[in-house]
Order: structure tokens, then C-alpha cells, then sequence
């Protein structure tokens, strides 16, 4: 058992994680608590990747003339590395997209509260 | 032309993707630029995608790797039938909506400075559902499936009112499925060491009974669960139809979710396989209930709905229903019914939210309560397209939509799936409910005024694109025979059965 | 059986209505000239099939093959036996009310005319599809049109009463049809065929019991809820509310027998009398028709309102139509074939006297027809020898179909069957005679003036009933009926059967 918490700590940690960003995305209530769940739940999914690409006692992915390229096994795996930079890209446009919605958000009801919210949008009568 | 034909599956993205940022470039120069240069493009792209499906028919798949480098190392868009025939689809669908577009846009977004942002974002989306379609590396999918995503989100949000507070709840839930999706795919990438579909397909069958493996591919499906709406993964699609503004629920609600439907068939069907492996971690059998689930509630909710555009969204929810059905019986006939009904519902939901972007704009709104013979005796072109895309939706042959069930139930019976049979048949009975109740209303209901409503049918603009898609359901329902054996045969014939 | 040729002409029989759609929406404003494409396209359509008679007659049947409706299953139209004469009585008294149509509407002064004729046009041409439909998949397909087609005239009136009644009726009906699809879904794929064949393409396949049993009872219930069969009648006299035309065709001649003709198809030409016989599916739908027959008649009695009655009527006649095809007898089958067309000149001459009753006189019960038939003379001297075929009584053409009926019934070893045409031939007698006296021995009072209805309806319910005495005393004349209809019977009977 302890060998099982242990052995995968860094599992353990990014699922962690995954379940603090996941409980703000869906039951945290205001809007912006929202996105910070929604950046935690990213972030995780960013040391997942990360996480795959290391080796024990391997350098970072530059070709160093001490340790030459014949052996892979002495720097750590590059691939993912440059996933993630896409993925944070990803993510950052995201965030860019999230804020302008709440500004707009916050300019029409005045509240980023889900139940303030609701309450406001019903007392609306257009269906638009 | 063999310049265009060694760079063809690369050629649609490579065309929607410059012209997205070049229309606001050259908005500066004339405002109508815009709507012209965006109509321009996704007309090329319909070119290009009846060029690669005819060539990808005669001569078989074209592999095309970007930068020149070979997979697995270099990312490889390919275009097979599947794929040709998707992206023809999107790009005639995206057409036709561009083309309806000019008068809803100019009504509805009647700010300068959202029209000329509008055609750009739309092209982008149309680039990143094509990058979707033709890519064949799994992470190069995702980054266009957020590039489409994050359009899809700004057009809905330039909406009414509450329209941010529906693309916001949309952008958190389909954060989530995007995230799920990737996280699936670090467990595939851990296991096999690679993102490209073709080597993925070749390493699978020996992790295959690996938990990661299985783990991965849930997570894959419910992301993709997220981003098609199905059920109960559902929940922004109402919200995110209805306060969308006309040009824009008419562009996303046809394209959006096949997109995840066609992915979930691409993952399914032409990487994972319906092997043993499926036996034991029986995927598409999950699909297929919570499908059938969809089918039905999406239906009953349709009824009780009281405004057009949300009663074709909870539509929308059991028509992915049918895909998703399709999906679960795991044969070709079902994946030929899947695939047929992506195309035939594209065709019916794009041509019924274009009557409803219609009737909002002559008659200002679009609730069932609302309405009554006036809207007929004002616009005839537009309530005749919209009876014949309800009849399509409720399957009276020879339209489109009865083929697609024709084929789905056809699939059901090869499986001996009675239960998907009967909710593929009172499915299309709950149509008939909800659509003939906006069509009596259109038809039979005099109007409160007696006085002679004047002929105020749309703008040619307008019209034709709603004509075509009622002429192309005709079509399409007649010509079926030779869409599935000219193409899906061959499709289906390349999935892992 | 005969052998086969290629020819358009099943399809033009077919089309030539369909075009007549654009000429009558086109010519909306010019009500003459809408009419005449009317008539023009029923003359016509009429013209087509007759002249596919001569070669049905020599054992040469027409089809036309057109486009793969799916994979593997052409959209076929097949002039055979059958397919001839359910089109002859259809197309033939579609020109006799496309006539009475024009005084109904225009002494109504009826809304949405242009709208009425379209939809008819349609619905003869699915009907005629229905008819010559060669596989089961084209016949869904045509069955289906139908039954939209069908849905503005029912709702013509556009009251919340017929709004009703179209709900009803589309209930009924679309749920008809996706039984039928499904049958027809699970036929292709279990027995890989769908054509149909006299003697029926599934006897002789290795399909098991249950499958079989599940197959007739889905395509029962898809044929069934048009023939209302009880207890799927329910939307037929509701549907009555639609102007008195459409009863009169659609509703005695066109969507009601093409829901018998359905019968037909699949009694003798999907599943054939052997394993009809075999899987004992004669006695199952036996029973439901001498059920209908009896209860129809019965509540016939009730009814006050003249259509309705009608109505309740038609649903007993048509399942004298069901019953000779269960009786799995060859002069039972070549019965019901003969009553579908009787039936259909009889009634339609009925229903014809109750419009120009309800456009003359604005009367539409039986309590109030005292003394019509002195004002009417001809409409309801039409009446009584309506009345007189439909109870069976020589020498109108009722009694031939029904005399055939009785002899297949011998045929077949069930008296109780002949017994069931006997009673139900009193009962008939029991609620129509009281309206002919009523009509001739009561008085009743008038507005000043009241005369004749207008010559275009008077003609055409005159040409029908003497159409009906014509068939009872040489049943072959003009369209040979009764050597079709044992053509038929012998095909499905003597076929050889896969």
C-alpha cells in the first residue's frame, strides 16, 4: 500500500490536482473561481505530460557536448515539453476568451455570481 | 493541378486560415470585404473538398506530411473517404450559412464593430473543424479542436443579452471535455510513445488490455462525449443555441457536434477497433445507451419548449443521439447510419435554424406561441423549406432523414438490438409531435389580424441558401444509394470491424 | 406468371399527377384553369392505366426501374394484376371527383382551394404508387407520401375540431408506418429480399417461427391502421370532419384500400397462403376482421351523423376485404379484390349524396333527411342504390364481390364465415333503408326553393351508381374486374413460389 502512495507520488500530486481544479470548475460558484479551477485542472494535465517525459538522472533536452547524442537516455524526453508549450498557448487564449466573457458578463448583470445570475436572467423577460 | 493535388490535404486549412486574419485586415480597407472575402474562402473550400473527395475516391487515401517530415516525427494531415467526405460536409454546410448570413448579421450584431470580427471568426472556426477532419496526429486535433472551440465561443457570446453568460458556461464545460481529451491522450502517448493515428493504430493491439490504455480512451470518449453534446454531457448546448445570435446557432448548431462525433468515429472505428480489447472495455455499447438515452430525452424536452431555436437545440441533443447510436451498434451498417446522419442532420438543422433566423428577422421573433398563418402568407418560400426539412426530421422518405434511420435501423436488426430499433422508430414519432406543432401553427392558425399581411419574404440572399438545403434534403434522401456505396461502403470497409 | 417488361409507362402513371402539382400552384389565381389541370391530370392518369391494362390481360406486366432507393433495393413500380386494378378504381373515380370536387368547393366557397387540389394530385399519385409499388421498400415509400399528402385535407377546415382530427389521424398513421419500416428493416435484412412475388417471397425462406410471427403482426399493424382494422380504426370517422371529397376518395376509395391493398400485398405477396396457412396468421387476422365486420356494423346503428355512419360503414367493408384475404381461398382472394372496387364505387356514390346534401341543404344528420328525396330526386335515388349494393342485394355489384366472398368461404371450409357476410349484409340493410325511407316517405320542411344540387355533383354521384349497376349485372365490362381480380387469385394461388 505504501509502496503504491509512494511509489507514485508525483501521480498522486497531479491527481490531486486534477480533482482540486475539477471541484472549482463545477461546484465553486462564482464565475472567476470558475476559471482559477479551470487553470489548476490545466496546469495538472501540463504535469502529466511533463511528468511522462522524465529520466532519472537525465539533463534537460539541449544537446551538451560532455554528454554527447549517442545515448537518448541522458536527457530527458523533449516531445512533451514542446506539447505543453503549445498547450499553454492553448490555455492562455483560453483564459484571454474567459476574461472578456466575464467583463461582458459583468457589464450586462453587474454580478459574477452563478445564483445572483440566474436570479437576474430570469427576471429578464426577452428571450434573448 | 498536381501541385494542388500533392498539397491537397493540407490546402483547406492552409486557405481558412490566412483568409481569417486577412478579412480584418482588409475591413479596414472596405467593411464589405469582410462578408465577400469570407464567402470567397469557404467557397474555395467547398471547391477543394469536392476536388479531394472525388480524387480520394478514384485514387485512395493521400498522406501529406507538414514541413515535409515523415511521421512519427512530423505531424501528417491525411485525407481518406472518411475525411474527405467530412470536410466537404463542414465547408458546404459553413457556405451556405455564410452565404444566409449578410441580413442576420447586420440585424442582429447591428454594432460596426462586431460584423467585420463575426466573418473572421467564422472562418477560423471552419479552419479549425477542418483541421479537426483532415489531421492525422492526435495532438495537432486537439489544438485545432480548441481553435475551433474558442471561435465557437466568441460567436455565440456576441449574441442577446444573456449570450456571454451561455458561451461562459460553454467554455467552462467544454474546457473540461478539451482537458479530458488531453489527459486521455497522456495516457495513450505514456503507453505507446506516440501521438500519430496511423502508428497508435499499429502499436494499440499490444497495450490494448493495459487499465492506462482503457483509462485513456474513456477519458477520450467523455471528452468527446463534451464537445458533441451527448447525453448527459449535454448541458451548455440549449442555453448556447439559444441566445447565440441567428448567424451564428445556424453556423454552430449542424457543424459543431458532428465535429466530436466525428472524432469519437475516427478514435473508435480507425484507431482503437472493435477488437477483443473493446470486449473487455466495451466503449461504444456505453456510447450507444447513453445515446438511446439522448435520443429520448432530448425529444420530450423538444416538445415542451417554446421558442423555435431551443426546441431545434433539444432536438439537436437526440439527433447526436442518432450518430451516437450509430456509434454503439459497432457495425458498419450503424457507422454508415452514423456517418450519413452527420451529413443529412447537418443538411436538416442547418436549413431549420436558418427558417428560425428567417422568421426572427421579418417577424421579429421566433416563439411557437407567436406564430400563425401570417408567417406563411409573409414568407411561403421560407415555411414550405421549413415543412420540408420537419418532414426530413421525421423521416417521411424519400428525404434525407429517413435514410439515415433506414440504415440505423438496419444496424439495429444486424445486432439484434430491439431496444435501439424502438428508439430509433418512436424517436422519429416524438419528431412528428414537436414539428407539427409549429407546423400547424404556420399553416392552420389565421392570424389574430385579418388584414392582408403584406408578401415580406426574405432577401434572395437568404432564401437561396434555405431553398438549396430543402432541395439538397430531396437529394440527398434520393441519391443516398450512391452516397453509401460510392463512399461510406468504402469507409466502412476500412474500419476495424 | 406472366413475364416482365420494361416500360415508363408504370411511372407516368405515377408522375403524371405529381406535374400537375406545379400547374395548379402556379395557376392559383385562375381558378378554371386550376380545375382543368385537375381534370386534365386525373384524364390522363386514368388514360395511362388503362392503357396497361391490355398487356396485364395477356399475362405481360410493365415495371419501370429507376435508381436505387438503397443499397440493393431499386425504387420499382410493377403493373401486375393487382397493381392495375387497385389504379383503375382509384385513377377512374379520381376524374368522377375532381367533377363533384368543383361544385363542392365552389358551392361551399371553401378557402385554400389551390392548397386542397395540390394535396389531392399528390395523394392519387402515392396512391397509384402504393398500386404498382414492386418491392416492400418503394411501397413504405409511397404509403409514407400518402400519408402527408393526406394530412392538409384533413385538416382543410383548419377549426380546432379538424386540427384534432389531424393529430389524430397523423398519430394513427405515422405510427402505422414506422411499424412498417421496421418490418421492412428487419425483411431485408433477415431474408435479403423485398420483392414482391404472387405466392409471397417468404415462404420458402429458413426464417424461424417467432421471426415470422413478429414480421406479420408489424406489418399487420403498419397495413392494418389504414385498413382500419379494429381495433386501429379510431382515426377514420374523426377524420370525417375533412370536406365531403376527400371522404369520398381518400377516405372510401384512395388511403383507406391502399391500406387493404396493403393487406393484399402482404397476405399474398409476401407471405403467400401456404405459410399464412402454416403459421395459422389466416385465423389470427380472420378473427380481427369478422370482429371489425360485426362491431362496425353495430356501431354504424349509433351514429346520427350521415358521414360518420358512412364511416363505420366503410370500416366493416373493409374488412370483408381483410376477411376474403385471410380466408386463404383462391374465390375469397379474387372476392376481396372485386370488393375493393365495388366497395369503392358503392361508397363513393354515399359519400357523394351526403355533400350534395350538406352543400344543398346544409344537412349533415340522419334525424334531419325527412322528405330530401322528394327535393333530390336523383341524389337519392343515387342513395338507395348505393345502400342497396353495400347490403349485398343483387343485381348490384356489391353482391357479386359478396357472392364471390361466400364462395371462397365454402373454399375455405368456413361457414361461419359465410355466415358472418350474411348477417353483417342485414345489418347493412338495417342502417342504411331507414334513411332511404326517411328521405322518400316523410315529410319534411324546406326552405322556399330548395331544389337538385348542382349539375357537376349530381353527374357524378349518377355515373357512379350507374357505374355500380353496370358492374353487378356484367361484372367484366369496361375494365374486366373480374378477370383481373382471378388473374390475381390464381397468380397468388397456382405462383410457383420461391
Amino acid at each position: 500500500m505504501t509502496e503504491v502512495l509512494l511509489g507514485h507520488y508525483g501521480y498522486w500530486f497531479i491527481f490531486a490536482l486534477v480533482i482540486l481544479g475539477f471541484y472549482g470548475m463545477v461546484v465553486k460558484r462564482n464565475l472567476v473561481k470558475k476559471l482559477i479551477g479551470m487553470n489548476i485542472f490545466q496546469v495538472a494535465i501540463i504535469m502529466f505530460f511533463l511528468s511522462s517525459a522524465v529520466k532519472w538522472q537525465a539533463t534537460i533536452p539541449i544537446a551538451d557536448p560532455a554528454l554527447g547524442t549517442s545515448d537518448p537516455d541522458l536527457y530527458i524526453s523533449p516531445l512533451q515539453h514542446c506539447l505543453m508549450l503549445t498547450a499553454i498557448v492553448v490555455a492562455v487564449a483560453t483564459n484571454g476568451v474567459a476574461y472578456a466573457l466575464l467583463i461582458a458578463i459583468h457589464k450586462r448583470f453587474g454580478t459574477l455570481h452563478e445564483d445572483e445570475l440566474l436570479a437576474r436572467m430570469t427576471h429578464d423577460l426577452d428571450l434573448d | 493541378m498536381t501541385w494542388i493535388w500533392t498539397n491537397a490535404p493540407a490546402l483547406p486549412v492552409v486557405l481558412l486560415l490566412p483568409a481569417a486574419i486577412i478579412i480584418p485586415l482588409a475591413a479596414l480597407i472596405d467593411r464589405r470585404l469582410a462578408r465577400a472575402l469570407a464567402l470567397a474562402a469557404s467557397l474555395a473550400a467547398v471547391a477543394l473538398g469536392i476536388l479531394n473527395l472525388v480524387r480520394v475516391l478514384a485514387d485512395g487515401p493521400v498522406r501529406y506530411f507538414m514541413g515535409g517530415w515523415p511521421p512519427p516525427i512530423g505531424i501528417e494531415y491525411v485525407l481518406d473517404p472518411l475525411s474527405a467526405f467530412v470536410i466537404l460536409v463542414v465547408n458546404a454546410i459553413g457556405f451556405l450559412v455564410l452565404l444566409h448570413a449578410g441580413t442576420p448579421v447586420a440585424r442582429e450584431l447591428p454594432e460596426a464593430g462586431q460584423q467585420v470580427p463575426y466573418y473572421a471568426v467564422a472562418v477560423l472556426m471552419l479552419c479549425g473543424f477542418n483541421g479537426i477532419v483532415v489531421t492525422g496526429d492526435f495532438f495537432n486535433l486537439y489544438v485545432w479542436l480548441e481553435i475551433s472551440s474558442l471561435s465557437l465561443y466568441g460567436l455565440i457570446a456576441v449574441g442577446g443579452r444573456k449570450a456571454p453568460v451561455a458561451a461562459f458556461r460553454y467554455l467552462i464545460l467544454g474546457t473540461i471535455g478539451a482537458c479530458f481529451y488531453l489527459l486521455g491522450l497522456g495516457f495513450l502517448f505514456t503507453m505507446t510513445g506516440t501521438l500519430n493515428m496511423a502508428d497508435l493504430k499499429a502499436i494499440l493491439p499490444a497495450v490494448s488490455a493495459e487499465p492506462a490504455v482503457a483509462v485513456g480512451l474513456g477519458l477520450i470518449v467523455a471528452g468527446m462525449g463534451l464537445k458533441m453534446a451527448l447525453f448527459p454531457l449535454h448541458g451548455w448546448l440549449p442555453d448556447a443555441y439559444t441566445y447565440a445570435p441567428s448567424a451564428s446557432s445556424a453556423l454552430i448548431a449542424p457543424l459543431g457536434t458532428k465535429v466530436g462525433a466525428y472524432v469519437l468515429i475516427r478514435i473508435l472505428f480507425f484507431v482503437f477497433g472493435v477488437g477483443a480489447a473493446a470486449k473487455a472495455f466495451p466503449l461504444t455499447t456505453v456510447v450507444g445507451w447513453l445515446a438511446a438515452g439522448g435520443i429520448l430525452y432530448g425529444s420530450v424536452m423538444a416538445m415542451a419548449q417554446r421558442e423555435l431555436k431551443r426546441m431545434l437545440a433539444y432536438s439537436s441533443i437526440a439527433q447526436v443521439g442518432y450518430i451516437g447510436l450509430g456509434i454503439g451498434l459497432a457495425n458498419p451498417l450503424g457507422l454508415i447510419g452514423a456517418i450519413l446522419h452527420v451529413m443529412n442532420h447537418a443538411a436538416m438543422k442547418g436549413l431549420l435554424f436558418l427558417v428560425a433566423g428567417n422568421f426572427r428577422t421579418v417577424l421579429g421573433h421566433s416563439d411557437i406561441a407567436r406564430l400563425d398563418g401570417s408567417a406563411r402568407r409573409r414568407m411561403p418560400w421560407t415555411t414550405a423549406a421549413f415543412a420540408v426539412g420537419a418532414l426530413s426530421m421525421i423521416g417521411i422518405p424519400p428525404l434525407a432523414g429517413f435514410f439515415s434511420k433506414w440504415y440505423l435501423a438496419l444496424g439495429a436488426v444486424a445486432r439484434k438490438q430491439w431496444v435501439f430499433l424502438a428508439v430509433i422508430l418512436v424517436s422519429s414519432l416524438l419528431n412528428a409531435v414537436y414539428f407539427f406543432r409549429v407546423l400547424e401553427r404556420v399553416y392552420l392558425v389565421k392570424p389574430d389580424a385579418e388584414e392582408d399581411a403584406p408578401r415580406t419574404e426574405v432577401t434572395a440572399s437568404m432564401r437561396i441558401p434555405v431553398l438549396i438545403l430543402a432541395a439538397a434534403l430531396v437529394l440527398l434522401g434520393v441519391l443516398n444509394a450512391a452516397i453509401v456505396k460510392g463512399v461510406l461502403a468504402k469507409v466502412a470497409a476500412a474500419a476495424l470491424f | 406468371m406472366g413475364t416482365t417488361f420494361a416500360s415508363p409507362l408504370p411511372l407516368l402513371a405515377v408522375a403524371v399527377s405529381l406535374a400537375a402539382v406545379p400547374a395548379i400552384l402556379l395557376s392559383a389565381k385562375n381558378r378554371n384553369l386550376r380545375e382543368f389541370w385537375t381534370l386534365a391530370a386525373s384524364l390522363a392518369k386514368f388514360a395511362v392505366v388503362l392503357s396497361l391494362l391490355p398487356a396485364v390481360l395477356d399475362g405481360r406486366l410493365a415495371e419501370t426501374r429507376l435508381f436505387e432507393l438503397a443499397p440493393g433495393v431499386r425504387l420499382a413500380l410493377k403493373a401486375d394484376a393487382a397493381g392495375v386494378f387497385f389504379a383503375l378504381v382509384a385513377s377512374g373515380l379520381w376524374i368522377l371527383t375532381s367533377v363533384y370536387n368543383i361544385g363542392y368547393m365552389r358551392g361551399l366557397r371553401e378557402r385554400k382551394q389551390t392548397r386542397y387540389y395540390a394535396s389531392f394530385a399528390v395523394c392519387l399519385s402515392s396512391t397509384v404508387g402504393v398500386a404498382f409499388a414492386a418491392n416492400l421498400l418503394t411501397f413504405v415509400l409511397f404509403y409514407e407520401i400518402l400519408t402527408v399528402a393526406t394530412y392538409p385535407l384533413v385538416v382543410h377546415k383548419e377549426s380546432a375540431e379538424a386540427i384534432r382530427a389531424g393529430r389524430k389521424y397523423l398519430a394513427y398513421t405515422l405510427s402505422a408506418g414506422v411499424l412498417l419500416i421496421a418490418a421492412t428493416a428487419m425483411i431485408w435484412l433477415t431474408a435479403g429480399r423485398l420483392e414482391f412475388v404472387p405466392g409471397g417471397f417468404l415462404s420458402g425462406s429458413s426464417l424461424s417461427a417467432g421471426t415470422l410471427k413478429a414480421l406479420f403482426l408489424l406489418l399487420l399493424g403498419g397495413v392494418g391502421v389504414k385498413a382500419s382494422i379494429m381495433p386501429l380504426h379510431g382515426w377514420l370517422p374523426t377524420a370525417m370532419v375533412a370536406p365531403t371529397p376527400v371522404s369520398a376518395l381518400l377516405h372510401a376509395v384512395a388511403v383507406v384500400k391502399s391500406g387493404v391493398f396493403g393487406v393484399v400485398r402482404v397476405t399474398g405477396f409476401v407471405f403467400g397462403p401456404r405459410l399464412m396457412a402454416d403459421m395459422e396468421f389466416d385465423t389470427l387476422l380472420a378473427g380481427f376482421a369478422a370482429a371489425t365486420i360485426l362491431t362496425a356494423s353495430l356501431l354504424a346503428f349509433r351514429e346520427d351523423n350521415l358521414k360518420r355512419r358512412l364511416a363505420y360503414s366503410t370500416v366493416g367493408h373493409l374488412s370483408y376485404i381483410v376477411l376474403g384475404m385471410a380466408l386463404v381461398a383462391p374465390a375469397a382472394a379474387a372476392g376481396s379484390l372485386l370488393h375493393l372496387a365495388f366497395h369503392a364505387t358503392l361508397k363513393i356514390t354515399l359519400f357523394f349524396c351526403a355533400g350534395a346534401i350538406y352543400v344543398n341543404l346544409h344537412k349533415d344528420k340522419v334525424s334531419e333527411l325527412d322528405g330530401v328525396g322528394r327535393i333530390m330526386p336523383w341524389t337519392m335515388a343515387a342513395f338507395t342504390l348505393g345502400a342497396i349494393g353495400l347490403a349485398g342485394i343483387p343485381p348490384l355489384n356489391g353482391f357479386v364481390s359478396k357472392w364471390s366472398l361466400g364462395l371462397g368461404a365454402l373454399q375455405a371450409g368456413r361457414p361461419t364465415a359465410l355466415a358472418l357476410l350474411v348477417l353483417s349484409g342485414i345489418l347493412n340493410a338495417g342502417y342504411f333503408f331507414p334513411i332511404v325511407r326517411r328521405a322518400f316517405f316523410k315529410k319534411g320542411a324546406f326552405p322556399p326553393g330548395a331544389r337538385e344540387a348542382a349539375p357537376t355533383m349530381v353527374a357524378p354521384l349518377v355515373v357512379t351508381a350507374g357505374l355500380s349497376l353496370a358492374l353487378g349485372l356484367y361484372p367484366d365490362l369496361f375494365f374486366r374486374f373480374y378477370r383481373l381480380a382471378s388473374a390475381v387469385a390464381a397468380s397468388v394461388f397456382g405462383g410457383p413460389g420461391p
